[in-house]
């Protein structure tokens, strides 16, 4: 069969994108990619972001480190105070922050892309607190045992997020999900959860509910290695398991019908797709709690750095990565009382939610 | 009615959505290197069988073939290789460039290592040009005009490099001008690369100049199908579309050309 390139002989590269620099192929043999100069910038430009805060919030604490000797005490150097305070008792809390982030980033970009809706991530349709009632129910029965730690809180978590990610879905289903009407069903499952847990809490013992309610804000402190291994392992599976399917979220940007056309399985895709986003919730939620709105912003502060259509991964991933280490900072060390770091992350999403509420219903009277 | 040169047919196929039914046991093949459209009145299931055509829509019974196997064993992809569909009322997100769209056309082509080929890069260069999108490709689509936009679609729609395309209402949101344009493209798409078209179209002059054959369709079934001066006559106006019309054969092309009846108009026009 003739190609269109018969009739358009000589046509001229196509510029993807105005203003953000020239797009570049890339080809290796039979690999190819177009990459984009302005977003490999970003990319970078996080990545030292992250680095610097990670280095900082490893180098604070009442015992204070130089940052310059943490380098050194990472790569197996060091005085062996400087050692312990940074390898054991800093570490897994940043660490896990980083972790959380990614987890976090990532799965706030999948279900803004696959649900074409900027509000509907994890987070605000009740599927971080359904993460949240699930790890608690564990933690309130008293799980002081490493096999609860590792195993029960990560898996109670997961179980509740995905009953909170069906349920609000099925509720919304009517011959097709309308992103408005999966906001609304997500509003009140939250809420229903919300208050599933403020119950639970009030039936729970003083010392349980007390460290139960730090943990419900989404903190970092007292993580320990214990805590840090469920979470990595998942977001390894979770993003190996994305690297094939995340090939359809392009098409399916445009439309279950458009998605269709262009040879995707718009079912089997978006399920998997947000699978994989429960998955990633759930198991931040039982590292650190459910860290508010981490999921929501992030994925929107890199939509409009890059200028792109729809939340690119990896930089939501690593924005994730940067918004909560530097936020646990913030809460560690610029607040006059030190405070969970999920009450920084919901001081900034907040008001953000409500510009972007405001900013969609303009729009939708436009 | 089914020929052994077609490559999309419909078998006794039913379809629609929820329990009810739009088509019921419809039959027609459409002809390899044909320019096919679809016309009838609103709401008589032309989309409806568009979108059964490209299996946005799956049949309730009886099936459709591609080439003499039914699609409905396909894989999506492969079937996306050969069969391009052009929605109606299609939305992209806000900020996606022209450029970002047209190369979503490739998808099908495309694997997990191999997303922008040097073929890639010349099909949609390609198809920017013969939309005439070229200069528009860095614009995000909201910012154009509805000709602009329903434009950038089309030129999606090739960039899939498929045999066959189905396009519903490609002329919607454009003014005369813009509709003859993107006819006269699906016009050189069929002739100088014979690709084989099916579409819907409304304006029923458009659709007499631009096709080789007429399906006229009303309330789910096949009522006729021919060449448009076998199939637009006075009868099948006043039949199908409840219209009364005058039907003259345009000189310069040989089509018919239909010129409706006003019951209200005539009378106010000056005679003097």
């Amino acid at each position: 069969m003739k190609t269109l390139s018969e009739l358009a002989p000589r046509a001229p590269v196509p510029e993807p994108r105005d203003g953000a620099g020239s797009p570049r192929p890339l080809r290796i043999g039979s690999f190819s990619r177009l990459w984009l100069p302005r977003r490999a910038v970003i990319l970078v430009v996080l990545v030292a972001v992250l680095l610097l805060a990670a280095g900082i919030s490893l180098a604070t604490g009442d015992y204070p480190v130089p940052l310059f000797s943490v380098p050194d005490v990472l790569l197996g150097g060091g005085d062996p105070l400087d050692r312990f305070t940074i390898l054991q008792l800093r570490a897994p809390r940043t660490a896990i922050g980083v972790l959380v982030g990614v987890a976090l980033g990532f799965a706030g970009a999948l279900t803004q892309t696959v649900t074409r809706n900027p509000i509907a991530s994890p987070d605000i349709l009740g599927v971080s607190a359904g993460a949240g009632v699930g790890a608690l129910t564990v933690i309130v029965l008293g799980s002081n045992t490493i096999v609860g730690t590792v195993v029960a809180v990560p898996a109670a978590a997961l179980a509740g997020g995905l009953i909170a990610a069906v349920l609000v879905y099925t509720l919304a289903w009517r011959g097709g999900v309308d992103g408005f009407r999966l906001i609304l069903v997500g509003i009140a499952i939250n809420a229903v959860l919300v208050a599933l847990t403020t119950w639970m809490l009030a039936g729970a013992r003083i010392a349980q509910a007390t460290e139960a309610t730090v943990w419900l804000t989404g903190s970092l402190e007292g993580r320990t290695w214990e805590q840090f291994w469920p979470v990595t392992v998942a977001v390894g599976l979770f993003s190996a398991l994305s690297i094939v399917v995340v090939r359809s979220l392009p098409a399916l940007m445009l439309g279950d019908d458009s998605a269709a056309a262009l040879g995707v399985r718009v079912g089997a895709s978006k399920t998997v797709l947000l699978i994989i986003a429960v998955g990633l919730t759930a198991f931040s939620v039982s590292a650190a709690g459910p860290i508010g709105f981490v999921a929501f912003v992030a994925p929107q502060i890199a939509l409009r750095v890059t200028g792109a259509a729809a939340p690119p991964l990896l930089i939501s991933a690593l924005m994730g990565a940067c918004l909560v280490t530097a936020s646990d900072l913030i809460a560690r060390t610029l607040l006059p009382s030190p405070l969970p770091v999920g009450i920084v992350t919901t001081a900034i999403g907040g008001p953000f939610l409500i510009y972007l509420i405001i900013r969609t219903n303009r729009r939708a009277a436009a | 009615m089914t020929e052994p040169s077609s490559p999309l047919v419909a078998r006794d196929i039913t379809l629609g959505y929820g329990r009810s039914s739009i088509i019921d046991g419809l039959n027609v093949s459409i002809p390899a290197g044909s320019v096919t459209t679809i016309i009838g009145p609103n709401g008589c299931g032309k989309s409806t069988l568009l979108r059964g055509f490209g299996r946005l829509l799956r049949t309730r019974e009886g099936e459709i073939l591609l080439h003499g196997a039914p699609i409905d064993g396909m894989r999506t992809r492969d079937i996306a290789r050969r069969v391009a569909i052009l929605p109606q009322a299609p939305s992209a997100p806000e900020g996606l460039t022209v450029a970002e769209l047209v190369s979503r056309g490739r998808h099908p082509h495309q694997s997990w290592a191999r997303q922008w080929s040097s073929d890639d890069e010349a099909e949609i260069g390609a198809a920017l040009a013969l939309t005439g999108m070229t200069h528009l490709a860095g614009r995000p689509i909201d910012e154009l005009s509805g000709g602009q936009r329903q434009r950038a679609w089309i030129a999606m729609t090739l960039a899939q490099g498929t045999e066959i395309l189905l396009l519903d209402e490609p002329t919607t949101y454009l003014d005369l001008a813009h509709a003859v344009d993107v006819l006269d493209l699906v016009d050189r798409l069929n002739d100088e690369l014979g690709r084989t078209v099916l579409m819907v179209l409304h304006d029923l002059n458009l659709a007499a100049r631009y096709s080789d054959r007429i399906i006229v369709m009303k309330e789910g079934r096949v009522v006729t199908v021919g060449t448009p001066q076998e199939t637009i006559t006075v009868e099948m106006l006043r039949e199908v579309f409840g219209l009364s019309a005058t039907v003259m054969i345009d000189d310069e092309s040989g089509a018919p050309t239909v010129i409706p009846h006003s019951t209200r108009r005539a009378t106010r026009i000056p005679v003097d």
